[in-house]
């Protein structure tokens, strides 16, 4: 668990952190979001103990980075893929991490096997891809398996497979009852791979919430309705109040109503339905309407 | 229009590009996929004149890249947003490729107007962040306000903000007419840019085909049900398809018969429906399918 | 003319010129300068004022030149250049002109300078430029400079990292040619045709000092305007293998 705490970071008169609290809960794998320079590498640092809050406090597990007993059992982070050393092989690399943390070195066999290294283990890291060294350094960060893990921007740079392979990754970690936090710009990304949010914008917290809940509250939720009895559904929906509009392909969209009304509207009403659509707003769309003025550098859209 | 015919890059054995034949249609966003060392980006440099084909040929609306008068004002092209001399002004970058292509230079405050860095063109690109530099890389394709497009990987770094802006103008740039070019490894961010694709996997074609098909194809499609009779109406419609739960949700999901005719299967037998969803694959899982059969293909 | 002028925003947009243009010439004059001044009033001549400029400051020059190209590929410019103009012999040509140009006016100024400091510090001492050879000794570093900076290109696109490449001109021009005149017997004939030493036999002043003169005790088969000659033309021999290079080479 990370609990931050008023947490504050001021550089000279700028602040980049402002009054933040907010909490990530373990088990579940946790978006962090916001437009550049919304202060979230700043966070990240303070968490790591990187860089010195200006006031409040951040808490892994109740307890400041800097006065954990063993960090790098409590806490791993992958902040960046290119902390291997070129002509060291990938096992050699973890062995003096776990040496010099006095870990294991068992524990060297079974990082290198939870990521899917095992067969590369001898070869020197210069040599891998970016997917391999992003394997290895999470490697590196699992080495300590710890309770608590930070990710910035992890699938950069990497290719569709890889992709594929660190969600599913950090995804199972959170099943295993690990608190997860990630950092990304890939809103698409993110709404596939994180069940709850923390939302900043200009240092201060915009929302925490779940992912779904978060979508829902602010986009406007309509189901999409097709029926070859379409003529009589149409007024039946209009009567209760619910705002019908055309969709596309003949489809009706209906705001203001469940699909579970809907649906018992159209059966008491004997209308057969070919479908029945809840449509969810895209995470996308929910953050740009909560950012809207948080952004650094606007480009113009219509232009 | 980019039309690459039996394109081939060797080197030495390792055959990077090999006999790649696609075409790159104007007015839409064509998505170009594939994994790493697939030789997505040796096919771009090809198309570019920056590598040179060991066979084949590339050509731009009929013409090969160097024979083009004034390149930039035809392609328009962002590679690598780091081809920037880190001690050069934002402004001063732009305006030489401006002279070298006889564009006016009054074309250089427009293109950092578009992209949103008025206010940092005086500084170093050296001393930009990763969004900032590829936003000058697309002030750069757009210099010579170029009828084709290309793209590698265009939201590397780019904010939430950045990359809807980014997409939506793609999809302004092809509704003009012009063709656009995009490669990129983010699917989930290509499955709403991208209209067509080209897919390549061990420097061979795997697919040319529009998003949709392409998902269509590699996927099978699924029906979301739910209802407060959910046992009864697993029972029908086990009689005409494949039924599995959905624990999570609560609802069944159903392979093997369109929305539509589960419709008629509940109305039938007086069964009330609170979600009757398509669900369509997702781009991820259709290229995951065929890289993986490319893969084995190649194997046996 | 489109293409000269894209190398000279390239060339004048980031800073490393303007520094190397400074030390060349701090170098070349300053040389001069302390010369001058330990020499005695009146005991200094004309040969003794080019010391640094067509040794010192020629050094720094052949530096920029090739940090011209160099940086290029160091910061991936160069396909930024090639994007732009797909001809890359003509992009690369226009390059060799704007940098040879400015090497060769800057070798005037630091050359004109070091006679001017020369008579500011040493006013007793007969510096008067009224020869044609007193011209070509002078005038004539501006002339090495540019051709110089042609070989200093082609060396840059041939070698395309800045540390090869400085190294390369470096030990070329200042250590290399000297030292085969150790060889026994023949070293003294094949300096006779090494490109540097047949550009500094043109500069020679052929007065009655020819210890102060560089390349002494070579025997040139050459005229000292047919050393300059053959100076062009190793310069361009290398940059037309450089240009077909660069042309036949992935970007």
């Amino acid at each position: 668990m990370i609990e931050a705490i008023g947490l504050t970071k001021r550089y000279g008169r700028t602040v980049a952190v402002d009054d933040l609290s907010f909490t990530v809960q373990p088990g579940r794998v946790t978006g962090f979001l916001g437009p550049n320079g919304a202060g979230k590498s700043t966070t990240m640092r303070m968490i790591l103990g990187l860089d010195r809050p200006t006031a409040g406090r951040v808490l892994i597990d109740g307890k400041p980075y800097t006065e954990l007993n063993r960090p790098l059992q409590t806490v791993g982070a992958l902040l960046d893929a290119k902390w291997v050393h070129p002509n060291r092989s990938a096992r050699a690399h973890l062995k003096w991490l776990a040496v010099s943390n006095g870990l294991p070195k068992s524990r060297v066999d079974a990082v290198l096997e939870a990521v899917g290294l095992t067969q590369v283990a001898s070869k020197n890291a210069g040599g891998f891809s970016l997917g391999m060294s992003q394997r290895l350094g999470i490697a590196a960060a699992l080495l300590g398996d710890p309770k608590v893990l930070l990710f910035d921007e992890p699938v950069n740079g990497l290719d569709p497979e890889g992709i594929l392979w660190i969600r599913t990754f950090m995804q199972n970690l959170a099943a295993e009852g690990r608190t997860v936090l990630v950092s990304s710009h890939l809103l698409s990304e993110m709404a596939l791979t994180a069940s709850e949010l923390v939302v900043i914008g200009r240092g201060k917290l915009i929302t925490q919430s779940s992912t779904q809940e978060f979508i829902d509250r602010s986009t406007g939720n309509t189901v999409l309705v097709r029926s070859p009895q379409l003529f009589k559904l149409g007024p039946l929906l209009v009567d209760k109040g619910f705002t019908v509009r055309d969709g596309a392909d003949g489809a009706l969209s209906v705001s203001g109503a469940t699909s579970d009304q809907i649906g018992d509207i159209a059966a008491a009403n004997g209308v057969v339905l070919h479908e029945l659509s809840p449509q969810r707003g895209s995470l996308e769309e929910a953050f740009m309407q909560l950012t809207g003025d948080a952004v650094e550098y606007h480009a113009e859209i219509g232009k | 229009m980019i039309e690459a015919v039996r394109l081939q890059k060797h080197y030495g054995k390792t055959k990077a590009v090999d006999d790649l034949s696609f075409s790159v249609r104007p007015g839409r966003v064509t998505g170009f996929l594939g994994p790493n060392g697939a030789g997505k980006s040796t096919t771009m440099r090809m198309i570019l004149g920056l590598d040179t084909p060991t066979g084949g040929d590339v050509r731009i609306d009929g013409k090969h890249y160097a024979e083009l008068k004034q390149p930039l004002t035809k392609v328009g092209a962002l590679l690598d947003a780091k081809w920037v001399h880190p001690n050069r002004s934002a402004r001063s970058h732009l305006k030489w490729l401006a002279v070298s292509n006889k564009i006016p230079v009054s074309r250089v405050k427009e293109v950092l107007e578009v992209v949103g860095l008025t206010e940092v063109a005086h500084k170093n690109a050296g001393g930009f962040s990763l969004g900032m530099s590829q936003r000058l890389g697309i002030a750069g394709a757009l210099l010579g306000d170029p009828e084709v497009l290309l793209f590698d990987e265009p939201v590397n770094g780019l904010d939430p903000e950045g990359i809807l802006w980014i997409r939506q103008f793609m999809h302004r740039l092809a509704n003009e007419g012009r063709t656009v070019f995009v490669s990129s490894h983010l699917l989930s961010e290509m499955a709403q840019t991208a209209q067509d694709l080209i897919v390549i996997g061990k420097g061979q074609l795997i697919a040319q085909t529009s998003t949709e098909q392409f998902i269509a194809d590699a996927t099978q499609d699924t029906v979301r049900v739910r209802s407060p009779h959910a046992a009864k109406l697993r029972e029908i419609l086990a009689a005409h398809a494949t039924v599995t739960d959905d624990s999570v949700s609560g609802s069944l999901v159903v392979h093997g018969i369109p929305a539509q005719q589960i419709g008629e299967l509940a109305a039938e037998n007086q069964i009330v429906l609170h979600e009757l969803s398509p669900q369509r694959g997702s781009l991820e899982e259709a290229f995951m399918q065929l890289t993986k059969e490319s893969v084995e293909y190649q194997a046996h | 003319m489109t293409l000269l002028a894209v190398e000279r925003i390239k060339l004048f947009s980031t800073r490393s010129p303007y520094w190397c243009s400074a030390l060349a010439l701090v170098l070349g004059v300053g040389l001069t300068a302390i010369i001058a001044a330990s020499t005695d009033n009146g005991q200094l001549s004309l040969g003794a004022t080019q010391f640094g400029s067509s040794q010192l400051a020629l050094s720094v020059v052949l530096v920029m030149a090739a940090l011209a190209v160099t940086t290029e590929y160091r910061f991936s410019t160069i396909r930024a250049t090639f994007l732009a103009v797909p001809n890359r012999t003509s992009a690369l040509v226009a390059k060799t002109v704007v940098v040879a140009f400015i090497a060769a006016v800057l070798g005037e100024i630091i050359a004109f300078g070091s006679v001017g400091i020369a008579k500011v510090l040493s006013p007793a001492s007969d510096l008067a430029i009224t020869t044609g050879d007193e011209w070509r000794h002078v005038a004539g570093v501006g002339l090495l400079y540019g051709i110089g900076a042609v070989i200093a290109i082609a060396v840059g696109i041939l070698v395309r990292q800045t540390a090869g490449a400085v190294a390369i001109l470096l030990v070329w021009n200042m250590l290399l040619e000297g030292l085969i005149g150790i060889i026994p017997k023949v070293g003294v004939k094949i300096q006779a045709w090494l490109p540097f030493m047949n550009a500094n036999h043109f500069l020679q002043l052929g007065g009655d000092n020819p210890a102060e003169q560089a390349g002494a005790g070579v025997d040139f088969k050459l005229s000292q305007w047919g050393s300059l000659g053959y100076f062009a033309a190793i310069a361009v021999a290398l940059l037309v293998v450089a240009l077909i290079v660069a042309k036949r080479r992935d970007a």
